[in-house]
């Protein structure tokens, strides 16, 4: 019987409590800093493609989700900085598993996967993602909140960190 | 009909909607006062506070396509749902919500309460009872295995249940000495029941939560034994019928427990009305505190419970009630 009303009190402190509910379309928890989102394409400082269209990325993709067509660069059409280029690269978001594979198997650190995880479309097809989509920057929907871990706040870095109960001391910056 | 024809018809149009605007409103301050004893804040999108979402329910359940399962009885299955609901919201006509107002302005007199007859408390429990054949024919006609034990199931819990209730009942009208609402409420001048009736209160109390189907005896809409029970083949506003009788009749317990425990109407400084609703409120809120407290109990629990415990609990009080207005 005291067990009972423990509970019904136990139940009852809690209905005072301040909800712990984060209202997540106005209120975006910045993520792990090592969280596998939207891939991006990188390129060199000289502008010139990191990614040289060797395909390892697509033979280590688990989901076969990535389509990778090569060309041979030429001097008037210069695109990676090795022999060859990416002539279509194309990643299906639908299959992905954001295993983070193909960042893995990439020489070159050309694919990297990013933080933005808000990518519901409408149709199927906006879901390919073609080159040129994946070269641009990520398309932050989320303007106010910082999801590039560069860009994330040091307080707020450390309270996510503490979260997962990772140690700051080697990554003050919360950079990879 | 105290008021004449015209004005119970009247009435009663005005009673059926405030009673089912309060069954709205009060579907959200569930859902929230759930959410805030989860730690969550319940339904706070649409409106202010969520305050809409009440309307959005009903909007969404309006456009849901109407259908009749294969293998249903259509006639049964489709009149169940009106049986249900027109039984909830018919046994709360009885409810006093006072004696005699008088129209601010004018000298026109107004009762507050449809019918107040001899025999009050058995009309209510009558037609309550009545409710549960939609229940049973939802179950039945649905052609669903699940609908058909859940209706059983319903039956089996009401029926064992409206046992201990009547007992428990019973006191109380030994010792106001009649049925009649008003002057159950009355009788409670200087002393609410609750204190002498301590007893039957609590067997009351246990069985309206029992046959008003809440946590934790909803064992009609277990989801993991029976989906959800009788009206798991309903959908759209024959379902949101089924929920609504289903918490009308909750409210309806509860001002039965205000009028038969807590002095219905009467008490200091607020009128009438509001002494009822702040009564039936509080009800709510302990219906709504033990459902975000106690989990469900098994049948055979719910079973013992009701014919090993509350039944000669409420056998014991019926005695020493008759005893005590007997001999004292």
């Amino acid at each position: 019987m005291l067990d009972q009303v423990k509970g019904f009190s136990t139940t009852f402190r809690h209905l005072f409590q301040k909800p712990i509910t984060q209202q997540y379309p106005e209120y975006k928890r910045p993520v792990y800093p090592r969280f596998r989102g939207r891939h991006q394409l990188h390129r060199h400082d000289n502008g010139l493609e990191k990614c040289v269209g060797c395909s390892l990325c697509a033979a280590a993709c688990p989901s076969d989700c990535i389509r990778v067509v090569p060309a041979e660069n030429t001097p008037d059409n210069r695109v990676s900085a090795g022999e060859r280029y990416a002539r279509i690269y194309e990643i299906n978001m639908a299959r992905c598993i954001f295993c983070g594979y193909c960042e893995l198997a990439c020489p070159f650190d050309a694919i990297t996967l990013g933080n933005d995880f808000e990518l519901s479309e409408i149709s199927r097809d906006a879901l390919v993602y073609t080159k040129s989509m994946l070269l641009e920057k990520p398309q932050l929907r989320t303007p106010s909140q910082a999801v590039d871990p560069y860009d994330v706040p040091a307080q707020e870095m450390e309270r996510v960190l503490g979260m997962y109960d990772i140690t700051t001391a080697t990554n003050p910056e919360g950079a990879e | 009909m105290v008021d004449g024809v015209i004005l119970t018809v009247v009435k009663s149009v005005v009673l059926a909607s405030v009673l089912m605007g309060f069954f709205a409103f009060m579907t959200w301050v569930e859902r929230k006062l759930i959410g805030r004893f989860q730690v969550r804040y319940g339904p706070n999108r649409v409106g202010p506070f969520g305050l809409l979402q009440p309307v959005a329910d009903l909007g969404k359940m309006l456009q849901k396509e109407s259908m009749i399962p294969e293998g249903a009885r259509p006639k049964l299955y489709l009149g169940a749902p009106l049986i249900a609901m027109a039984c909830a919201i018919g046994a709360f006509g009885l409810i006093p919500f006072g004696n005699v107002a008088t129209i601010p302005g004018t000298d026109w007199t107004i009762h507050l309460y449809i019918a107040d007859t001899s025999v009050s408390l058995l009309v209510v429990a009558a037609i309550g009872s009545l409710g549960f054949y939609g229940l049973m024919i939802g179950g039945w006609a649905s052609g669903s295995k699940y609908a058909l034990l859940g209706g059983m199931r319903a039956i089996a819990q009401l029926v064992s249940y409206e046992v201990a209730f009547t007992l428990a009942v019973i006191g109380v009208i030994i010792q106001a000495g009649s049925l009649s609402f008003l002057t159950i409420a009355d009788a409670q001048t200087p002393l609410w029941f609750i204190i002498p009736q301590f007893l039957g209160f609590i067997v009351f109390f246990i069985a309206a939560v029992a046959e008003s189907n809440r946590p934790p005896f909803d064992l009609t809409e277990a989801d993991g034994e029976v989906v959800a029970g009788y009206h798991t083949e309903y959908g759209g506003l024959r379902y949101a019928m089924f929920a609504a009788a289903e918490f009308i009749n909750a409210i309806t317990l509860s001002a039965l427990g205000a009028v038969l425990f807590l002095g219905g109407p009467n008490g200091p400084l607020l009128p009438g009305p509001l002494w009822m609703l702040l009564k039936i409120g509080a009800f709510l809120f302990v219906l709504i505190w033990i459902r975000a407290t106690l989990p469900r109990v098994r049948f055979d629990q719910l079973m013992k419970l009701g014919w090993k415990i509350l039944l000669p609990v409420a056998t014991l009080n019926l005695l020493l009630t008759a005893f005590a207005v007997v001999y004292f």
